[in-house]
């Protein structure tokens, strides 16, 4: 068990990537251990969300390795990403709008549950049976993030705070080794974002591992057990919250900006 | 018993379908029920494709053509049992559909609606021009009635008594689809293909599955029609017809079931009544496409229900939020 522990659930080794002339990620290292929360901050347009993008498939790094429970996925397809265990939610947020609250988080069954076209289409009792299965995770999942009682609106017509809330069950309905929460609280006003730590704490409680990037500097130093600073792509500061906040570098980086809130 | 129970859109299917075969004597009404039938296998597939998938076919009416020609052909040219005819036209489509769908849903956007434009084209000239084939631009004829146990399928009657079934069988098919794990996943690719993705839906593959799938009932109906017809011509496949058969899925309503029979039936019973449609067709379909797209945006089942929602809502003083 403790060899597991040791090793990294997620290690980027000297990731680079650039759009034309823009080089939006800069030979990126750091490792993320199992169970741990770590935030990835730093100034608009740093790189976090391409970071993500690239850990999750949707983009292939021109240099450098993503390894993931040891083994390399750079390069792969997202949802080959998706099926080893990894899951997240987008900084704009991207539901399923037409289909119900509950059936969003249905979705996120998806990797876990088999029935394919034809068994679909001819309704065999086992899938059935999976439907079955698969409705009273995704209500679980709605039940922790607080949604059941909108279980049958559509997506579309929830306020933003709560769109957010619905994209974690959905992600977490696909029960992720790790997951990558892009900004989760912008929107969501002061209760919101109360919520929102109590789950993120939860969920680390329950053994997920989780990415966050994030602006709300109140509730990153709250949640995170170790910090990635981001500046122009480049990695300028890892480690515990508290160090990093006093880090010379970081504060020059966000000069003018906040850190209390 | 809940008597709502039975006011269901299956039971109320079951029942006229009964009803129409027990009461309805009359020849021409048969057939355009039959055409209906036809027609409504065809825009049940395509709905699946454009309306829950979210991908577009502008030649759909190829795959409709294939399997009718395979039919015809094998049956008529070689005397093929007209069943193993049938197989064998699923099998021309799947196989067409998968070597067009592989290169063509590769590219997101309107290249699906493209390729499968000039794939409409292409097949067209080729019934045309394969004189050896398929008789060319005059058609073929002398395509011998389905069987049924030395039961000759041959009247109207009791063609209706095959395709409405057959029918039933396909509509029920594809509303369990849409309600299982792949229906969502296809709803969420069209909704959301980033998304989707980042659940583990394999886009392109289920891109490509529903692109063979809707191809099947096209050639289930175009089989079933060479045999009702017993003559086919290439008239019949053309780019218009992709077209009509858009249409009905945009006028019964995209991603409905139910809307894909009624676009079918209005638009196939409409040319009938009004001659003058004959010689203003593609204006007319034109006009349809438009005024619902602008009034009618979810198709006739949903926007006649919205509008009778609407209505009681007003009549019990509630307000509109
Ligand atoms: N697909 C893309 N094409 C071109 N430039 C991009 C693309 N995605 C991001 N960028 C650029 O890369 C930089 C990093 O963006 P991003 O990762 O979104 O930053 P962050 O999430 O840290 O705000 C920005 O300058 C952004 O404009
Ligand atoms: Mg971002």
């Amino acid at each position: 068990m403790l060899a597991i522990t040791d090793q990294p659930l997620l290690e980027l080794k000297e990731i680079s990537l650039a759009f034309g002339g823009l080089q939006a990620l800069d030979g990126v290292s750091f490792t993320v251990a199992p169970g741990t929360v770590q935030a990835v901050i730093g100034p608009n347009g740093a790189g976090k969300t391409t970071l993500f993008n690239l850990i999750t498939g949707f983009l292939s790094p021109q240099s450098g390795r993503v390894v993931f429970q040891g083994e390399e996925i750079q390069g792969q397809p997202p949802h080959q990403v998706a099926r080893l265990g990894i899951a997240r939610t987008f900084q704009l947020v991207q539901l399923f709008d037409y289909m119900t609250v509950l059936e969003n988080v249905m979705v996120g069954r998806h990797r876990l549950s088999r029935a394919g076209l034809l068994a679909g289409a001819l309704r065999l009792p086992w899938t059935s049976q999976e439907e079955v299965s698969i409705r009273e995770r995704a209500l679980e999942e709605l039940q922790f993030v607080g949604l059941a009682d909108r279980a049958h609106q559509p997506a579309a017509a929830l306020p933003l705070g709560l769109k957010r809330l619905l994209e974690i069950a959905r992600a977490l309905a696909a029960e992720p080794t790790l997951l990558l929460l892009d900004e989760p609280a912008s929107g969501l006003d002061a209760v919101e974002t109360e919520r929102l730590q109590e789950m993120i704490l939860a969920l680390r409680e329950r053994g997920l591992t989780i990415l966050l990037v994030e602006h709300d500097m109140g509730l990153t130093m709250e949640v995170a057990d170790q910090i990635a600073v981001l500046n122009y792509g480049q990695l300028i500061a890892t480690g515990p919250p508290r160090e990093v906040q006093k880090n010379p570098e970081v504060i020059a980086a966000y000069l003018g900006t906040d850190w209390q809130t | 018993m809940n008597p709502r129970k039975f006011l269901n859109p299956w039971v109320l299917f079951g029942a006229a379908a009964l009803l129409t075969a027990g009461v309805l004597d009359n020849d021409y009404y048969l057939t355009l029920i039959n055409f209906i039938g036809i027609h409504a296998l065809l825009v049940v597939g395509l709905n699946l494709l454009m309306g829950y998938g979210g991908q577009i076919s502008l030649g759909h009416a190829a795959f409709f053509g294939l399997g009718s020609y395979t039919s015809g052909i094998l049956t008529a040219t070689y005397g093929v049992n007209p069943w193993l005819a049938l197989l064998a036209g699923l099998v021309v489509c799947g196989v067409t559909a998968f070597l067009i769908g592989v290169p063509a849903l590769k590219l997101r956007g309107y290249y699906l609606a493209m390729a499968t434009l000039g794939f409409g084209i292409i097949v067209y000239i080729f019934f045309t021009e394969a004189h050896k084939l398929t008789g060319g631009p005059s058609g073929l004829a002398g395509i011998p009635s389905l069987s049924i146990g030395g039961f000759k399928l041959d009247t109207p009657k009791r063609l209706y008594l095959l395709i409405w079934p057959v029918l039933g069988v396909i509509l029920a098919l594809s509303a369990n689809l849409v309600d299982s794990r792949t229906g969502r996943a296809l709803r969420a690719l069209h909704e959301g293909e980033t998304a989707a993705q980042s659940l583990g839906v394999n886009t392109a593959k289920l891109k490509l599955l529903i692109f063979i799938w809707s191809a099947l009932y096209a050639s289930l109906a175009g089989s079933l029609y060479a045999h009702t017809l017993n003559f086919i011509a290439p008239s019949s496949f053309g780019f218009m017809f992709s077209i009509k058969l858009v249409t009905m899925v945009v006028l019964g309503g995209m991603a409905s079931i139910w809307g894909s029979l009624l676009g079918a039936a209005v638009l196939t019973v409409l040319p009938e009544i009004l001659t003058m449609f004959h010689d203003y067709e593609v204006i007319i379909f034109g006009a349809i496409l438009m005024v619902v797209m602008i009034f009618l945006p979810r198709g006739l089942v949903r926007g006649l229900k919205d509008l009778w929602e609407f209505r009681r809502y007003k009549k019990e003083g509630g307000i509109i939020g």
